[in-house]
């Protein structure tokens, strides 16, 4: 018999510490694989969020560097303007890049650097209990919003795709899911492609994560999947939103 | 035409039983086994009937933990 899937050199040994069903784990994993593929591991240097995914540095089998909350895309600008041969991507939750950090990472785009990101968006801060962020539903319950988030006070929820692509020098914006395997798949590619606009010097890419966090959300991980897909994807539509290859 | 024959292999004590796995495999072979817990505290996934898997890998896609390897012949 042939392998066919077995873990990737992407990553470390070391065990995820997220909670049981958390899709972090996948998009960590098909992260890794890109980088392996494209055969860019020895030249990866990764910048991990605040939040969640703060030990994002022990799993990812490349240099790794921790940003204060929200400024990955700023220590991710300095380390490729120092080392521009070096391929410089950043991996945030919504609580780190659409909250604290949404200066950094609207400038990183509108400067047009030469970086990538994985921005997770999970409608909820994680780590710290599951309070609101900018990314939660109208009526989404949270620990800051017992009764559910109401949009005359709050808002609504903020499309930072669609934000960032409005800004010029934003490469390449694409949001994908993983609910599915096929989804996962599709996540994966837009990844690589997000890679590929770094590698080809096109200009900044981001591709947008939408992910689940069934202890925040007080579900079982399978019916986390699924409120993703009723509620999560009509609001946070999938699709590529820039490309740098679309005049091909 | 012959099926496809496979064959998964789950590293059960990293298992955290989120059950993602359970609900993508396409013939269904996949369960928690109830009757044990593993070196965490879940009932790790685990397979009976492994002649009927396909290889097709679509546990090992949606498994967050990355625990589970896939052959095919």
């Amino acid at each position: 018999m042939a392998v066919v899937f077995n873990k990737t050199q992407g990553l470390t040994e070391k065990e995820f510490h997220y909670c049981p069903g958390c899709t972090h784990g996948i998009i960590h994993r098909i992260t890794a694989e890109v980088l392996e593929e494209l055969g860019v591991l020895g030249d990866a240097i990764g910048v991990a969020p605040v939040g969640c995914s703060v030990l994002a540095y022990d799993y990812f089998n490349c240099d790794m560097n921790e940003a204060a909350h929200g400024r990955a895309p700023a220590v991710a600008t300095g380390i490729k303007r120092a080392l521009p041969d070096k391929v410089v991507f950043t991996y945030q939750g919504d609580g780190d890049l659409a909250s604290i950090g949404a200066a950094e990472v609207v400038h990183a785009a509108h400067r047009g650097e030469k970086i990538t990101t994985i921005f997770v968006n999970n409608a909820i801060y994680g780590m710290t209990g599951g309070q609101m962020a900018p990314t939660t539903l109208v009526g989404q319950k949270a620990t800051t919003a017992p009764y559910g988030r109401d949009e005359s006070l709050c808002g609504q929820p903020l499309k930072v795709s669609e934000m960032l692509a409005t800004i010029n020098g934003a490469a390449f914006v694409e949001r994908v899911a993983v609910d599915t395997p096929a989804n996962i798949r599709k996540a994966k590619k837009a990844i690589k492609k997000a890679f590929e606009c770094q590698l080809e010097g096109k200009g900044y890419a981001i591709v947008e994560v939408l992910s689940t966090c069934p202890t925040n959300w007080g579900m079982t991980p399978v019916d986390a999947i699924s409120w993703l897909q009723e509620n999560m994807m009509p609001y946070y539509p999938m699709g590529n939103l820039r490309n740098p290859w679309e005049v091909e | 035409m012959a099926k496809a024959k496979g064959k998964v292999t789950f590293d059960e004590a990293r298992c955290k039983g989120c059950g993602l796995c359970v609900t993508v495999c396409p013939v269904g072979i996949i369960k928690l086994d109830t009757s044990r817990i593993n070196v965490k505290g879940y009932h790790p996934a685990t397979v009976d009937e492994m002649d009927k898997c396909i290889g097709c890998a679509n546990c090992a896609t949606m498994c967050p933990d990355v625990i589970i390897s896939v052959e095919r012949e």
